[in-house]
């Protein structure tokens, strides 16, 4: 995080944490509905985007709707010296969507990375899972894959104005 | 969802330029007007194939704190030890997971002393422990699902 965020970057997070308008030109109507102009929204969202606040302005697919019914949180016992490395290649696969080192709770909790794992069943989950062990191989000491069971609460996250 | 539809999820969940017309070279790469583009984009958020179309915020770096965290519930108590935790605004997920720890939650607060307070009124209010697991490094987030 390069500065804190201004009240003009609180306005434009606000407008777009729902979404983008789906306009030729969205920003343009970003820039009309809160009284700036359109250049100065464009200079501040790719300020946000260098700066990391914004990750980048995309879809975000329902996996379930999709076909992707079945996810698994795969946790992985990585040897420490070698995680960076091994969490890129982990994290840079097609079906795990988010990877984090994170850290172990001994003698209950021995997995420091954690990979979500998204297939068609549980059965397609499995055999990514397998694919991951391939991958991390000797560096890799243990492993689970936690199936969630029930949804207990699902919010988004906002900011308030 | 005919071939176009899957293009567009796929190009899509990459990421589009920030500049005026962000729309106009992925329209041109799948060789539909830049308006067709817009109503199918808006009919895949609409039959929800879509769950949002934009800027993807990253809440760490607008100084906000995101934790996941896990505790062992008896299960005679699960339910009632859900509520509590569920009660806290903080709370943003909740999961029930087949393991030992099997209530997995994410704390989302915009400073990292609020997400400190929870965990110790969850603590206090259900007598469980809460193992913290935040992240210390993050490799990826995002899906790249071919459809």
């Amino acid at each position: 995080m390069c500065k804190p965020l201004d009240a003009i970057d609180r306005r434009i997070i606000v407008a777009t944490q729902a979404g983008l308008p789906l306009l030729a030109e969205p920003y343009a109507a970003i820039a009309a509905q809160l009284g700036l102009q359109t250049d100065e929204v464009l200079q501040r969202v790719a300020a946000l985007q260098a700066d990391g606040v914004i990750r980048r302005v995309a879809a975000v697919p329902n996996h379930y709707a999709l076909g992707y019914r079945a996810n698994g949180m795969s946790v992985w016992n990585v040897t420490d010296g070698r995680i960076v490395e091994l969490g890129r290649q982990v994290g840079g696969l097609d079906y795990v969507s988010h990877c984090y080192q994170r850290p172990r709770h001994l003698p209950l909790w021995p997995y420091n990375l954690f990979a979500m794992v998204h297939g068609r069943s549980r059965e397609d989950v499995e055999e990514k899972v397998g694919a991951i062990a391939d991958l991390l191989g000797s560096h890799c000491r243990g492993h689970e894959v936690l199936y969630s069971k029930r949804i207990l609460k699902k919010t988004g996250l906002r900011i308030k104005e | 969802m005919d071939s176009v539809d899957c293009n567009i999820v796929n190009q899509l969940q990459e990421g589009l330029p920030v500049c005026a017309r962000p729309f106009d070279d992925v329209a041109a790469q799948l060789d539909i007007p830049v308006d067709e583009l817009l109503a199918r984009l808006q009919r895949l958020l609409d039959d929800k194939l879509l769950s949002r179309f934009g800027p993807m915020y990253n809440a760490e770096s607008m100084g906000g704190a995101l934790s996941l965290c896990a505790m062992q519930v008896p299960p005679d108590r699960f339910d009632a030890v859900a509520a509590q935790v569920n009660a806290f605004a903080e709370v943003a997920h909740n999961y029930e997971r087949d393991h030992l720890l099997n209530m997995w939650f994410v704390i989302a607060t915009e400073h990292p002393a609020q997400a400190v307070a929870v965990i110790s009124d969850i603590e206090q209010q259900t007598g469980c422990r809460v193992y913290d697991m935040p992240k210390q490094e993050e490799f990826f987030i995002g899906l790249k699902l071919a459809v």
